[in-house]
């Protein structure tokens, strides 16, 4: 029965934020923290209790082909997880943040849809109710990307507004083929029947869907909207769309529908295998040359998106291994980023990093985590970052792909690289800067200092009794691609 | 057959146009082209020739009625397009404001 409390909870405080909060923002704070709060406490609690079974929740009652069915298995769990550690930060960190903004309730309201559409999206089990909670999330986004009203804002906001609608209608029309081969609309259901249909259907459905997943996840040649739309959000709204968006809505979902439903096709593995190389190195050279610290962080999403899709493409269960923990530790670090960034720039009021300088002097907090997320990002042991990759080269060239290895140990050496940058002409760079225009407040370091803890406890994630109870149950839903049908049919019904 | 080829031509005709135009209305509208091609190609995909509404009553049988169910996912589909085009035209206003111009060519201070 915990299953609906996920869209239910967030979506609730969205309306009531909005009812209640007349001028002042302190009820929307206060609602949206423990909504938050809530939704981490339920995840993590349904993460320990569910055993790695698969739930099943059929809304009002109607039986499984018939109605909308939410699913609960371990991918679904470990996801949101994920989603809802950085929510919970993100919003620790936006009580002061915003402030400096606007103090209004509606970005709280937004939030709150946003997370809506993202839980939704991770714990539905129907193609159509996905494609309208991601809608539901794509709102919010647009609306969050332009929320500081300055005119490089919307310019982002209209940029990611179109590519998401085109990327959204390819998603619907793939839908509509499905519906139209199958007679389905659930997922388990249409994993059933398409291995009877012409073998053609597979194709069709898997372009379009891969075109409109991968404009979600920002690989490359989808990538244009990424930079802009991720270094104009406000930085706690960074945090939530490179950290977690581009994961719910894109690589989440491309390992459910690739994995699940179209049983892993090897032409769409190799398609990965590709897209994701060139994304880990056209992201990190874009990357490198960056000055203002959002822009660069936001090409090194794309890169390090990169690794995942290459860790789904090599397809066997240490690349999925790799894949999803790449997806858990680049929620962690990134999230962590961006809201040492947002903290630079309330202090600084600048973004440039050359403009920046002795900030281990005057932010002490932001700099020290900051160092701990680069060195996770670039893959430095013992940080979390440093297994995830070595475990997808590891499987690269198991599964007999050197080049993809040594690719992926390039862009890790780039990456690397870029972040000596950011360390050298930014946080310790010579410029004498006396006093922070603006103070940190102790929520604000907490936020930061929650990740940068994550950073280190995560990577204890590797060590064999810790990883069987974590990562395992996730890699074998995934790996062993059709089983969801029986799990999902056959399942444990709550209702 | 034609007119499902014929419904892809126009989906393309959409992303082209949104791809290619430099001015936001013109972009706005091709969004909205896709959106009817999609809606138009899953009223097409429930559509069977003879048959009729599915309204069920005393004395009517199920097997001649079009498929139902395209029909209800249309209409949210319609009103999140909607949606879409509300967002995207109050984005459009805004630009408007700050930049003087719906030439995307101008607006772009965002580069790099």
């Amino acid at each position: 029965m915990i299953l609906p409390y996920y869209i239910i909870i967030p979506l609730l405080t969205a309306f009531i934020i909005s009812l209640i909060a007349g001028k002042k923002d302190i009820y929307a704070i206060w609602l949206s923290f423990i909504a938050t709060t809530a939704l981490l406490i339920l995840s993590i609690y349904s993460l320990l209790t569910s055993k790695h079974e698969t739930i099943t929740y059929t809304m009002s009652g109607w039986k499984i082909p018939f109605g909308i069915v939410l699913v609960q298995d371990a991918l679904t769990s470990f996801t949101l997880v994920t989603v809802n550690i950085i929510a919970f930060t993100a919003i620790l960190f936006s009580i002061n943040y915003i402030r400096y903004l606007s103090s209004d309730w509606k970005y709280y309201a937004l939030f709150m849809l946003l997370l809506t559409g993202m839980n939704g999206v991770v714990v539905t089990g129907d193609l159509f109710n996905l494609y309208v909670l991601m809608e539901i999330a794509l709102f919010a986004a647009f609306a969050l990307v332009a929320y500081g009203s300055r005119a490089e804002e919307f310019e982002a906001a209209f940029k990611y507004a179109v590519m998401g609608s085109i990327s959204s209608f390819m998603i619907l029309l793939g839908i509509a083929v499905t519906y139209s081969a199958t007679s389905y609309l659930t997922m388990a259901k249409v994993a059933e029947v398409l291995p009877l249909v012409d073998k053609k259907v597979v194709f069709w459905v898997g372009a379009l869907f891969i075109a409109g997943f991968s404009l979600k996840a920002a690989s490359i040649p989808f990538h244009s909207w990424l930079p802009d739309a991720h270094s104009s959000a406000p930085a706690p709204i960074s945090a939530m769309l490179s950290g977690v968006l581009i994961k719910a809505l894109g690589i989440y979902v491309l390992l459910r529908i690739f994995y699940n439903v179209l049983d892993a096709p090897e032409i769409f593995l190799k398609a990965f295998l590709v897209l994701g190389t060139i994304s880990i190195l056209i992201g990190v050279f874009l990357a490198i040359g960056q000055w203002d610290f959002k822009r660069l962080l936001a090409y090194h999403s794309i890169s390090q998106i990169g690794y995942i899709l290459l860790g789904i493409g090599i397809g066997t269960p240490l690349g999925i291994l790799g894949a999803v923990f790449h997806l858990l530790n680049h929620a962690i670090f990134k999230g962590l980023l961006f809201l040492n960034s947002g903290a630079v720039e309330i202090a600084l009021g600048t973004r440039d990093l050359r403009k920046m300088g002795n900030l281990s002097k005057i932010l002490p907090v932001t700099s020290q985590t900051s160092l701990i997320a680069s060195l996770s990002i670039s893959g430095i042991p013992p940080f979390n970052g440093f297994f995830s990759k070595l475990i997808i080269i590891i499987a690269a060239i198991e599964a007999n792909l050197p080049w993809y290895a040594f690719f992926g140990i390039i862009g890790s050496l780039l990456t690397l690289a870029s972040f000596m940058k950011v360390q050298r002409y930014g946080f310790k760079a010579e410029n004498v800067i006396e006093v922070a225009s603006n103070k940190i407040d102790w929520r604000m370091n907490l936020a930061m200092i929650l990740l940068a803890a994550l950073c280190i406890l995560t990577s204890m994630m590797v060590i064999p009794g810790i990883r069987e109870v974590t990562l395992d149950p996730v890699v074998s839903v995934v790996a062993n691609k059709t089983e969801y049908i029986k799990l999902v049919l056959g399942g444990l019904n709550e209702n | 057959m034609i007119v499902y080829i014929l419904c892809f031509v126009l989906f393309l005709v959409g992303i082209y146009g949104a791809i290619t135009k430099r001015d936001l209305i013109k972009i706005i509208l091709s969004i909205s082209i896709l959106g009817y091609s999609v809606n138009l190609l899953f009223i097409l995909f429930a559509y069977r020739s003879e048959s009729i509404y599915p309204i069920l009553s005393k004395g009517k049988e199920i097997l001649p009625m079009v498929d139902p169910l395209p029909q209800a996912l249309v209409l949210t589909s319609i009103v999140i397009e909607l949606g879409t085009t509300a967002m995207l035209v109050a984005l459009a206003v805004r630009l408007f404001e700050k930049y003087k111009t719906f030439d995307i060519t101008q607006i772009r201070r965002l580069k790099g």
